[in-house]
């Protein structure tokens, strides 16, 4: 690259193009106001977008400054991140894609590439060609930028939700004074099942629950590892001193928890969550009698 | 009821007597050391006031390791020897799990939710299936 | 983000004494970098049982605590006990459960093993045992391996 031969001389185009971005600064402000990318953004006034347009030009300057066009990482770009990631995020909030929203980025190129090129007249084309290419290599690394902070706010939603799914997905309902159930759905893997066993003990603990009833009648199938979970689950209640009861084991899943040979050993457990309750309610002392005779009773 | 014991088992660890029970407060990081002389204090402090019921509290027990877990199973083993019956009281949920992990569900230790949970087990009847718990099959 | 300072230790491992320093500083140490309750809970135990184990096989030792870092940018502490003990003869069975010639309950080695992310065992007759254990801050929930 040719700005990194002649470092530190004011001649390199890398200074060129740093010199002429803050000589310009208000005119290339100017001109990106009426882009989509700040018009759009900032609606208040078009003085808002002119001065927003300042601080990324500034930005480009320092980083130009710093012989760093190629480095996403420099430090210039740390000061503009947030405002480009709000401007990122405003787009996408607006409906547009990611592609869209990066040729947008992209759009801001040719109206400085025009400026320079105006102010550069008299130069040779060889020099000429020179500066354009670091102002457009400058402007792909600002592109870059933008995009690498957009997609990490994505990642970000992406680990919020899932949380929230997370939460969403294990209530603790409170049937009794000191009987709590969660009824499980969907399939367990092993960071929810820690996350299920966490949020039962807790509320155990809340609740002063004396019984917790594991409802596993939405769990479509159940393996080893799951087999394993509710032991661990049912032994780590105990040891808190409540009793853990599993319920809503349908036939298809005894079938397969015989066929796999899996021991539940320790583990108490209902057909049905009614009948779970029925049982801790028996055991805390409470009578529950069926008014029609040819119901089931207790057990 | 209430009456204070003559005098602490071990160091850091306070021991209570009501009515027919000895109430063992855990607090803290325990040292081995400490945890040993409390098996042994309490083994005799057992035999001498001839207590039907001990209750340890751990619920300011913040880790619970293999050591500290033998030496709970330990002196549940040497009460029921004395005729007595020990059970261990508000375990933390993190403590629970930590120990379950690690492979020790100690089977044979009664357990209850508070220290209040654990005196109404001890007032009960030796043999009851209504004990939190304990592991037994009811009808 | 987090400072070395509070994490970064090297603390001895010679008396019982030792071990509820170990517990204290793997405690703080765990809560600087961000680790839930739960996952705290599991490192000072694991650093409880392998510092016992120093402690009693390996005749004293120490104790290291670092801050790694992967490259996704997730925080982790890793806990490095080394003594110049007697080292193990047959590690398999010292890892399964059960094993004990220490007069414990036979949970050390393989126990802790269960309550960290990564575990590695470094020993020969002779020469000492190093146990090196990490564990990461789950970014809740815990993202998947290898991303």
């Amino acid at each position: 690259m040719p700005e990194h031969e002649a470092a530190g001389s004011p001649g390199t185009p890398t200074h060129a193009v740093r010199d002429f971005l803050r000589r310009r600064r208000e005119q290339i402000a100017q001109r990106w106001a009426d882009e989509p990318l700040f018009r759009t953004v900032f609606t208040v006034s078009r003085d808002e977008a002119v001065e927003a347009g300042k601080v990324v030009v500034d930005a480009l300057a320092q980083v130009a400054d710093a012989q760093r066009v190629e480095d996403p990482d420099a430090a210039g770009f740390t000061g503009v991140r947030e405002q480009l990631a709000r401007m990122g995020a405003a787009r996408s909030r607006a409906g547009l894609s990611t592609t869209q929203v990066s040729s947008e980025l992209a759009a801001l190129l040719p109206p400085v590439d025009n400026l320079l090129v105006a102010d550069l007249e008299g130069e040779t084309p060889e020099r000429l060609r020179e500066c354009t290419t670091t102002l457009s290599v400058l402007l792909g690394t600002l592109r870059l930028v933008a995009m690498q902070t957009a997609l990490s706010e994505v990642q970000a939603l992406i680990d919020r939700q899932r949380l929230q799914l997370l939460e969403v997905a294990t209530p603790v309902i409170k049937l009794w004074d000191g009987i709590v159930a969660v009824p499980l759905i969907g399939t367990l893997d092993s960071a929810r099942s820690q996350g299920v066993m966490e949020t039962l003990l807790n509320a155990v603990v809340d609740q002063h629950a004396r019984f917790a009833i594991l409802d596993i009648t939405g769990v479509p199938t159940v393996d080893s590892l799951v087999a394993q979970h509710l032991m661990k689950t049912v032994a780590a209640a105990r040891l808190m001193g409540a009793e853990c009861v599993v319920s809503g084991i349908r036939p298809a899943i005894a079938q397969t928890i015989v066929h796999l040979g899996l021991d539940l050993g320790t583990v108490k457990t209902r057909a049905s969550l009614a009948d779970a309750l029925g049982y801790c309610l028996h055991e805390l002392g409470a009578n529950i009698v069926n008014v029609t005779p040819d119901g089931a009773g207790h057990r | 009821m209430s009456e204070e014991f003559s005098r602490p088992v071990a160091g850091h660890v306070p021991v209570l007597r009501l009515g027919d029970v000895l109430l063992v407060t855990l607090q803290g990081d325990l040292h081995d050391s400490t945890a040993h002389r409390l098996q042994q204090d309490l083994s005799e402090t057992i035999a001498r006031s001839g207590v039907g019921g001990v209750v340890i509290d751990i619920s300011g027990v913040e880790i619970v390791d293999s050591f500290l877990g033998r030496v709970l199973a330990e002196i549940a083993a040497q009460t029921e020897l004395l005729a007595a019956r020990t059970v261990v009281a508000g375990m933390r949920p993190a403590v629970a799990i930590t120990l379950v992990e690690l492979g020790l569900t100690l089977p044979g230790l009664r357990t209850a939710l508070t220290t209040e949970a654990a005196m109404e087990l001890l007032a009960q009847p030796v043999v009851s299936s209504r004990s939190g718990g304990r592991r037994e099959e009811s009808p | 983000m987090h400072t070395a300072a509070g994490v970064e230790a090297r603390l001895p491992i010679r008396s019982d004494m030792d071990l509820v320093w170990v517990r204290q500083h793997v405690r703080q140490a765990a809560a600087l970098l961000g680790f839930g309750l739960v996952d705290q809970t599991k490192l000072v135990t694991a650093a409880s049982e392998l510092a016992r184990n120093t402690l009693v096989h390996g005749g004293g030792g120490r104790m290291e605590a670092a801050h790694v870092t992967t490259t996704g940018g997730i925080d982790g502490l890793r806990l490095t006990f080394s003594d110049s003990g007697p080292g193990i003869v047959d590690l398999d069975r010292a890892l399964s459960d059960g094993y004990t010639s220490g007069g414990g309950l036979g949970m050390g080695l393989g126990g802790a093993r269960r309550l960290v992310h990564d575990f590695a065992v470094d020993s020969a007759p002779g020469s000492g045992t190093t146990v090196r254990v990490t564990s990461w801050v789950s970014r809740p929930p815990r993202p998947r391996e290898g991303v």
